[in-house]
């Protein structure tokens, strides 16, 4: 009987031991050898092996360790790690959440003190730019492009001449193109590709500290969206069975679509499409694509920053960019790197000649919800009224920007 | 209490149970405390919540509960959907739950086990499976498409399709609700995409709570059933005013645990693309985690989290008060009134004789 009281309290004990030893898992390394981790949304296998490769590469001339940890939910994995003081010593910073985590202070502004901060494009410094302080190094780029079905294209008679140029010439083409079986063109019904139409009729969604979203231009490019659809040449993905407008090209779906250099990607499940792309044509407001970046993120009084500094340093350099352009197909963020890289890949050089025009969507901290309001509006966007959505953008888009501005 | 021969038992007694309450403590009730001051407070997610945010009161909650704007719409039309989707679900799965159990108790069925196993089935796979299964029935020449398509009929893009079931109806209803929604928006019903999930969840779960029912049918003894049949009671009869108050204990559980299991649904939310199409399947529950996790905005998620919580206690004390103990219901009491009525008529008839 006495036995089996003290077993039981030993046992109470030990749970309660046990309990205390999972909290403070992990061991200190206060080793010579710096260790790093990385965390990162990839595209897939050759993304994660060419980002581990580099920063093995880098790791061996600076006596450290690197490891490569691929999120499956970056966003969330991220907020956690923060949450929890464990934040990634290096993570890729999307542009849609960059404003919302440098404005809660997450981020270490440490981009205007690369030796090479001055050879990034200025349009996606200026992406990456808080409260006028350059904060995280680009770590490249995707502009958006018109992506045409050559085979298509030639059985339907059309020729290098009749590259969409302008509106109407789009209008045409996808005319030309749109059979029984084949929608003409095709692309998400979303502010990142609306919003590139947008942009061409000559609107823009913030001019300063005012929001300009319900401008007659902003209106003329959603209603030329609006009729081709009407007219049964444009259908969004979805209505073609289609996940992304990439997979309605691949599976002959559709013959145009826009999207970016990672169309590159459809080549494994749909190798025998053929496609070229081409910058977008021209709306009257004149030429305009959307440039969508990711930068290399260090999170704020790290104690590994100067470590990872300098590994964005080595991956942010010329060759390390150009090494990964080969592996993965994104374009280089440097304007010295991207014009190599657009010589060596004609294919991809009309994304890089985009990048010339090329503006960032809008963001700044809280434009995130807007947009993705903005999105599910869209959705009515057929059979709807493309000036109430615009209404309703404009109001929320100013509440959110006054409050970013703090007024 | 004395302190004699069982003296030192109480003492005994707290050290058996601290291993309870330490885990209860520490992995439930801190957290939910310390989520309590986060929604009362302007935390953003940098380290933890204490010593780095400043307590606001309830600002959290009157950004999604008062003032007009983005947050009180978002979290209105979460409620909406939510709504809808629980109206629909808890009655239907929980009536399906109960047929099914009635079926498989029978005793002359052949083959019951197979037919136990298989309505069970549904619930103990994997919801992500399932509903990564049902997006592609459900697309617009998926599988389901293809079927109704032999009928003549043109099936919807389900899971891309915004439109409210009853928009035809109530679209045009006037004026402005509460939560930001003008009323057309809160009768337009649940989309098409939201009719998918309600499907989805009636499939899934009423395999769960037939096994419940089943449990509770064989707890009634054959013998009442006899002696109603002996009363003359007709199969319908027997069910209604004899089986079902029998297993009430088993109802309520049932519709408890299917509300607050409706009220949370999160994973077919976040797999089939986190309120699309047009907001129609965004749920609190989701909305919480994506205030948190994507805007940063803390305070403001688990202000939802709490909001949703009242709301599940309120409407599970509210089904408690509609399932309470009485000796007759609303339609016991007229029928107890006309028998009574016609054993008077029945005295008076033979007395007269």
């Amino acid at each position: 009987m006495k036995y089996r009281k003290w077993g039981a309290a030993l046992l109470a004990a030990g749970v309660v031991a046990g309990l205390g030893a999972c909290a403070s898992g992990g061991g200190d390394s206060s080793g010579e050898t710096k260790e790093l981790s990385i965390l990162i949304g990839t595209s897939g296998d050759a993304e994660t092996q060419a980002v581990q490769a580099a920063a093995d590469a880098w790791a061996a001339d600076n006596n450290a360790k690197v490891e490569v940890v691929v999120a499956s939910d970056l966003t969330q994995q991220l907020s956690q790690g923060f949450a929890g003081g464990d934040a990634p010593d290096l993570f890729y910073m999307s542009w849609d959440q960059f404003a919302t985590y440098a404005s809660n202070g997450y981020l270490e502004p440490y981009a205007a003190d690369l030796p090479n901060a001055g050879d990034f494009y200025p349009a996606l410094s200026d992406t990456f730019t808080y409260d006028g302080t350059f904060t995280c190094a680009p770590k490249d780029f995707s502009t958006l492009g018109l992506i045409i079905n050559t085979d298509m294209w030639a059985a339907a008679g059309l020729t290098d001449a009749d590259i969409p140029t302008d509106w109407d010439s789009l209008e045409a083409a996808a005319t030309k193109l749109t059979t029984a079986d084949t929608v003409g063109l095709s692309f998400g019904l979303e502010y990142a590709r609306l919003g590139v139409f947008m942009n061409q009729a000559g609107g823009r969604l913030v001019d300063g500290d005012t929001v300009t979203a319900d401008s007659a231009e902003n209106l003329a490019g959603l209603q030329y969206v609006q009729k081709l659809h009407d007219e049964g040449v444009l259908k969004w993905p979805a209505e073609v069975d289609a996940g992304w407008g990439g997979e309605a090209l691949g599976a002959g779906k559709a013959a145009m679509v826009i999207e970016g250099p990672w169309i590159k990607g459809i080549q494994g499940d749909f190798p025998d499409t053929n496609y070229a792309s081409y910058e977008l044509p021209a709306g009257p407001g004149g030429k305009s694509t959307f440039t969508f970046t990711n930068c290399w993120g260090i999170p704020a009084n790290s104690d590994t920053a100067d470590s990872a500094k300098s590994l964005v340093e080595y991956l942010t350099a010329d060759e390390q960019q150009l090494a990964f352009g080969d592996a993965f197909g994104v374009l280089p963020s440097t304007e010295s790197a991207a014009a190599t890289y657009a010589e060596q890949h004609p294919e991809n050089a009309s994304f890089v000649a985009g990048n010339d025009y090329a503006v960032s969507p809008v963001n700044f901290a809280g434009s995130a919800a807007v947009i993705s309001d903005f999105n599910a509006q869209l959705a009515s966007l057929v059979g709807g009224d493309p000036k109430a959505i615009l209404a309703s953008l404009q109001e929320e888009l100013q509440a959110a920007l006054d409050e970013a501005n703090g007024n | 209490m004395s302190k004699g021969i069982r003296g030192a038992e109480g003492r005994y007694g707290w050290l058996f149970v601290s291993p309870a309450i330490l885990i209860i403590g520490v992995f439930l009730v801190l957290p939910i405390v310390l989520a309590l001051y986060v929604s009362l407070s302007n935390w953003n997610g940098l380290g933890s919540p204490l010593g780095n945010s400043d307590f606001i009161g309830g600002g959290n909650y009157a950004k999604v509960l008062v003032d007009t704007g983005l947050a009180q719409r978002d979290f209105g039309t979460a409620i909406r959907n939510n709504l809808y989707y629980v109206i629909a679900v808890v009655p239907l799965q929980t009536a399906l739950a109960l047929f099914l159990a009635v079926q498989v108790n029978r005793r002359m069925l052949k083959g019951r086990g197979f037919f136990r196993t298989a309505f069970y089935f549904p619930s103990v796979t994997s919801s992500i499976a399932i509903t990564t299964i049902f997006i592609f029935l459900f697309t617009s020449s998926g599988a389901v498409n293809q079927v109704i398509g032999w009928f003549g009929v043109n099936g919807p893009n389900w899971f891309n399709d915004p439109r409210g079931i009853l928009a035809p109806l109530t679209g045009a209803v006037p004026g402005d609700g509460p939560l930001g929604l003008d009323w057309a928006a809160w009768l337009s019903g649940p989309s098409v995409a939201m009719c998918v999930l309600i499907i989805l969840a009636v499939f899934t779960t009423s395999g769960t709570f037939m096994l419940l029912f089943l449990a509770a049918l064989q707890n009634v003894s054959g013998e009442i059933e006899e002696a109603a049949s002996v009363d003359g009671a007709g199969p319908f009869r027997q069910f209604f005013s004899v089986t079902l108050p029998m297993i009430k204990p088993t109802l309520f559980t049932v519709l408890t645990l299917g509300l607050i299991g409706t009220w949370q649904v999160f994973d077919q939310i976040y797999l089939t693309g986190g309120g699309d199409p047009g907001k129609t399947t965004l749920t609190p529950a989701y909305l919480a985690y994506e205030t948190s996790f994507a805007n940063l905005k803390w305070g403001q998620g688990a202000a939802i989290s709490f909001i949703l919580f009242a709301i599940i206690v309120a409407l599970t004390l509210l089904q408690r008060w509609v399932l309470r103990d009485r000796d007759l219901g609303a339609s016991g009491v007229r029928r107890q009134k006309r028998a009574l009525e016609r054993l008077k008529r029945d005295a008076a008839a033979g007395a007269q004789r």
